[in-house]
């Protein structure tokens, strides 16, 4: 029997924080108490993407959208919109227009994207394959099984112009090719699922919404090269995707479509999970393999490439999750269909993890071309709090600052890169005038010294170097040959590191020190942190005029710097301030500020 | 805080047993050990070492590189806080120097009580928290400094 209507609550890991689990029992009971039962399904799916507004509920066929959804309100939502068909206006995204804004394709979050990668997230559960299938899920499979060559299966990569989703953009089909014209013998098929990068959760949401996308693409991959076994190489830290892809494995190894003479065409293929263990290096694929293997993940030159001679000395490709959720869409659609979407040089879409300074935080998709402005103002909704735009950051502790001037730059992987960033693997980060472009700098250093395997000296030596110099600068002691050191540390980590990591490492400090020149000329010349986050650099003032001489704020400093006496205005010793804020904090008189 | 001497259970030697002939198996290994424990029992390593005949220096080698392996058994209650780029832009350093400041001890240090313990992480995969602590498993998220006391509060009250 076909139920009347759907209730889709958002399982992603940001509204299961925020009770969506309370949400999935509370609807189950209420449905109960109204007869709806056997008329009503339930369905936990992914992340639907407005982290931002989460928990969010959808309810189909009319696709209306609520959000912030409360455990109080489940009853409502049954009684008003289940039972009568009445709208609960004060739960729709903007209460005010809600008559036009309550389905999805109506609010501006959702308007410019283009859904191929997270297709099925938020849509079907997770957990049941049957769900997947119906959404032409492992069709892909019996076409490339029964219809199609290896060799076919790697020339329709290679048409639709899919390059790698993990931050450089080698182009997928020709992976593929190295490995497939290696002689016979075993080979490996790996799924990179160690995302590393703070400030960005893509592959966690797409493991957890679509798990068997991932399955089937690794079983297209495993027949187009002749790799009997495949390796899901994934962060410890995301239980939660780890549960579903193991149930994932575990239902379509029973229903024949992983194990032994799959479908009945005679290809065998089966999939084993590897724990990372949060080491950011292992991002990089020779790293990885040696992690898989069980080693400390330390990078090696390359060639030979991992195709030629990878895991365990045989040749393995290694594509990861956003790479591989395109593939079975791409053979189900063809690669012509696919190459029409993107720009010359990149086709297809880009999921990105929408963070920082933005008012619409959360997961979204969109066609390679769009520009930066789009997803920042409109998909984004623009600064919060009336803030202004500074920067925006792309590809993580590797990538690059990019100013205000380009903003409307088509985002594709040579116009991030002329911009002295790189598409990475989604982070996006925005920034206000709050943050200090220093401070950004001093944070990405920060951690790709900490993750520095330090095998090579360039990356080891280079980088501590770098954060040295950057903590010198942020606490006022820094001089301008000291960003002409830098720079040439840059160039050098740049050109004579091991790996992507150590020759990326560099590229926030080239980045700011490239667009954001006069903040550091601040730094050093006038002592001065124009966003207030060196502390080293703040000086706390009092203002005479305004200053009752209460003497609050001098029993509060924890340091004596305050001297004054009763009803005469008090003043703070620079030299023993430690720019704790505690007198300004205390201030009833608004006398005291900093700058 | 002193570890006291840990057992190897049945079910960790079952669960080596049935890895031992696995090519690569060392980390899915510690990860067990670890899940078991809380932590990476010096006796444990060394059993782990005789029965995978791997040399303990190269166990040493793995749990030292990778952050996730702790060598120390941490508090009752872990507070992680997130120090992922959106985190840390919204002020997650902040909360890390509350956590410091009211329960006395520095990141990856234990309270004397064996109640808690703080760990600095990178993302958690939930930005649009930002900025979020998860104790045990449970997120708070869009947290601000004035919020530390009562989370503490609340798992000291569980006790």
């Amino acid at each position: 029997m076909a139920y009347q209507s759907y209730v889709l609550i958002c399982g992603g890991t940001a509204c299961c924080s925020g009770g969506a689990d309370n949400l999935v029992t509370e609807f189950a009971s209420c449905l109960e108490a109204a007869g709806l039962k056997d008329k009503v399904q339930v369905v936990k799916t992914g992340c639907l993407g407005f982290c931002e507004q989460g928990p969010i509920v959808k309810i189909l066929p009319q696709g209306t959208f609520y959000v912030q959804v409360k455990k109080d309100d489940v009853k409502d939502i049954v009684a008003e919109h289940l039972v009568k068909g009445r709208v609960v206006q004060r739960l729709c995204y903007d209460p005010e227009q809600a008559t036009d804004v309550v389905a999805e394709a109506n609010i501006p979050f959702y308007q410019k994207q283009y859904r191929i990668v997270l297709r099925n997230c938020g849509v079907i559960d997770p957990e049941k394959i049957e769900d997947y299938i119906a959404r032409d899920g492992y069709k892909a499979i019996e076409k490339v099984l029964f219809e199609m060559t290896p060799e076919q299966v790697v020339d329709e990569m290679l048409k639709s112009g899919l390059r790698g989703r993990g931050g450089a953009g080698f182009p997928t089909g020709m992976k593929w090719k190295f490995a497939q014209q290696q002689p016979k013998g075993q080979k490996y098929m790996v799924c990179n699922a160690d995302e590393g990068d703070p400030g960005a959760y893509m592959d966690r949401s797409t493991l957890e919404g679509d798990p068997h996308s991932i399955l089937e693409a690794m079983i297209i991959a495993g027949y187009a090269i002749g790799a009997t076994k495949g390796f899901i190489y994934i962060r410890a830290e995301y239980p939660l995707a780890i549960h579903r892809l193991q149930v994932a494995i575990s239902q379509a190894t029973e229903l024949g479509l992983l194990g032994k003479d799959i479908l009945g065409s005679g290809f065998d293929f089966e999939i084993e999970l590897r724990f990372g263990a949060g080491a950011f290096v292992c991002g990089e694929e020779t790293a990885l393999l040696q992690s898989i293997e069980g080693n400390r993940g330390m990078p090696r030159p390359r060639p030979p490439f991992p195709a030629v001679k990878g895991l365990w000395g045989r040749p393995t490709v290694i594509n990861n999750v956003e790479t591989l959720a395109n593939i079975p869409v791409i053979i189900n659609k063809g690669a012509d269909w696919f190459s029409k979407i993107g720009t010359a040089t990149t086709k297809g879409t880009k999921v990105f993890a929408l963070t920082g300074k933005v008012n619409n935080s959360g997961l979204i998709e969109v066609p390679m071309g769009t520009t930066l402005r789009e997803i920042i103002f409109d998909i984004g909704g623009g600064i919060r709090g009336g803030h202004q735009f500074k920067a925006a950051q792309t590809g993580g502790p590797s990538g690059g600052i990019i100013p205000p001037q380009f903003l409307d730059t088509p985002i594709d992987y040579e116009s991030l890169a002329k911009i002295g960033s790189i598409m990475g693997s989604g982070g996006l980060i925005v920034m206000d005038e709050t943050d200090c472009v220093v401070d950004i700098a001093k944070f990405y250093l920060d951690f790709t010294v900490d993750e520095s395997c330090g095998k090579c000296a360039p990356c080891r030596i280079g980088g501590r170097k770098l954060l040295n110099y950057l903590n010198k600068i942020s606490e006022g002691r820094g001089t301008e040959q000291d960003i002409a050191d830098m720079r040439s540390i840059c160039d050098a980590m740049n050109k004579a590191s091991l790996c992507g990591l150590g020759q990326t490492a560099s590229n926030p400090v080239r980045s700011t020190l490239q667009y954001f020149m006069d903040e550091y000329l601040e730094h050093i010349n006038d002592k001065k942190c124009r966003s207030g986050k060196c502390s080293k650099l703040i000086r706390y003032t009092i203002d005479a005029a305004k200053c009752k001489g209460c003497t609050m704020c001098a029993r509060k400093c924890p340091a004596g710097a305050i001297a004054g006496s009763v009803k005469v205005p008090h003043v703070i010793d620079p030299a023993k301030c430690i720019k704790c804020g505690a007198c300004e904090a205390t201030c009833k008189f608004g006398a005291i500020s900093h700058g | 805080m002193s570890n006291e001497t840990e057992k190897m259970t049945p079910d960790l030697r079952a669960f080596i047993e049935e890895w031992k002939d696995k090519p690569g198996n060392l980390i899915m290994v510690l990860h067990k050990v670890q899940q078991t424990y809380g932590y990476i029992p010096r006796e444990i390593a060394i059993e782990t070492s005789e029965l995978l005949k791997v040399p303990l220096a190269k166990i040493y080698g793995v749990v030292t590189f990778y952050n996730f392996f702790k060598l120390q058994k941490a508090g009752k209650y872990i507070i992680q806080v997130c120090l992922g780029t959106a985190c840390y832009l919204r002020g997650g350093d902040d909360l890390i120097k509350e956590f410091e400041r009211q329960l006395g001890v520095g990141v990856n240090t234990t309270t004397s009580d064996g109640l808690f313990s703080i760990e600095a992480v990178r993302c958690l995969g939930c930005c649009g928290l930002a900025p979020v602590a998860v104790v045990n498993g449970d997120v708070h998220g869009k947290l601000e400094a004035k919020d530390v006391a009562g989370i503490i509060e609340k798992y000291r009250t569980l006790g």
